[in-house]
């Protein structure tokens, strides 16, 4: 196989559809995903006011906005959905862009 | 709509690549308010003036603002002309709320003394959040542009991509929101 072919590429350069795109998810998924965000939202401030919770809060508002971030990408923003070169073009400086937020907090002792 | 050699939309293509750009630029932003943050050495600080409860309720409205631009975006695909009227509408306005709820803070703090040059949070603060608000005010003044498409008739599954574009930067927008609300406003009690 050419990689061309390989590529999902016409003659001429133009591909016919969408070669690593998948259908999107329902209306009713993303009225799920809301749900569960304004729920996490709702926790992540819980969380602020516990004392209790006070030691270990940033490692919990870490996951807990993490989980936030992630279903909006995967869902509203389609990448689970897309194809390799995209989520590429994403990851790659988020995952320098987190790398130097966590090094940050870690670093000034706001971990634990 | 023209496509690249790997099947994507050259719009598609070229809005991810800005994603990843902006994903440096907020980095670099909240890496400035972590380093200097606690660092003030003249009040008023965060704990004084932070409105967590407020800042809450406008969290909500733009992430719910994601939820309506979805669904907007969906409504185009499927051909809905009322749908992606409503819904492009909607997320424009939940977006206005939520730059007036930052206009509303932005003059409290002002009043509370908090100027862009008082101390190190001031600074890095309103840098921060600033940019933030006015990539939302770019994103409403486009989604309000899209909605008169729409009123227009101009704005079918044909062209869906156009909606799919400005939906990405809306949601990438919320995401940011998201990594602030965490690290400005509720790490303000660790």
């Amino acid at each position: 196989m050419t990689s061309e072919k390989a590529l999902g590429i016409e003659s001429g350069g133009v591909v016919a559809a969408h070669a690593h795109e998948e259908p999107h998810a329902s209306n009713r998924t993303y009225v799920v995903i809301a749900l569960v965000l304004g729920v996490l939202t709702a926790l992540e401030v819980m969380v602020f006011y516990v004392e209790a919770l006070a030691p270990v809060l940033v490692p919990i508002l870490i996951l807990l906005s993490g989980t936030k971030f992630a279903l909006v990408v995967a869902f509203y923003m389609h990448l689970k959905f897309d194809g390799n070169v995209l989520r590429g073009l994403f990851l790659g400086p988020l995952f320098i862009a987190v790398a130097i937020i966590v090094a940050l907090i870690a670093l000034y002792g706001y971990l634990l | 709509m023209e496509r690249t050699n790997t099947g994507v939309p050259n719009e598609k293509m070229l809005m991810w690549a800005f994603i990843g750009s902006e994903c440096m630029l907020f980095a670099s932003l909240i890496a400035t308010y972590l380093t200097y943050r606690g660092r003030s050495l003249v009040g008023p600080y965060p704990e004084d003036l932070l409105n967590i409860p407020f800042i809450t309720v406008t969290t909500f409205v733009l992430l719910m603002s994601s939820l309506t631009m979805v669904l907007a975006l969906s409504a185009v695909q499927r051909g809905d002309a009322r749908g992606s009227r409503v819904f492009l509408l909607l997320t424009a306005v939940l977006g206005i709320i939520f730059v007036g709820g930052q206009a509303i803070e932005f003059s409290h703090f002002a009043g509370e003394g908090l100027g862009l040059s008082r101390n190190l949070f001031s600074s890095t603060f309103f840098l921060t959040t600033g940019f933030h608000g006015a990539h939302v005010t770019v994103g409403v003044i486009w989604l309000l542009s899209l909605w008169v498409l729409t009123m227009r008739g101009r704005l079918g599954p044909e062209s869906s991509v156009k909606v799919e574009v400005a939906g990405l930067y809306w949601h990438f927008v919320d995401v940011v929101w998201i990594v602030l609300f965490t690290v400005i406003y509720l790490m303000s009690g660790s």
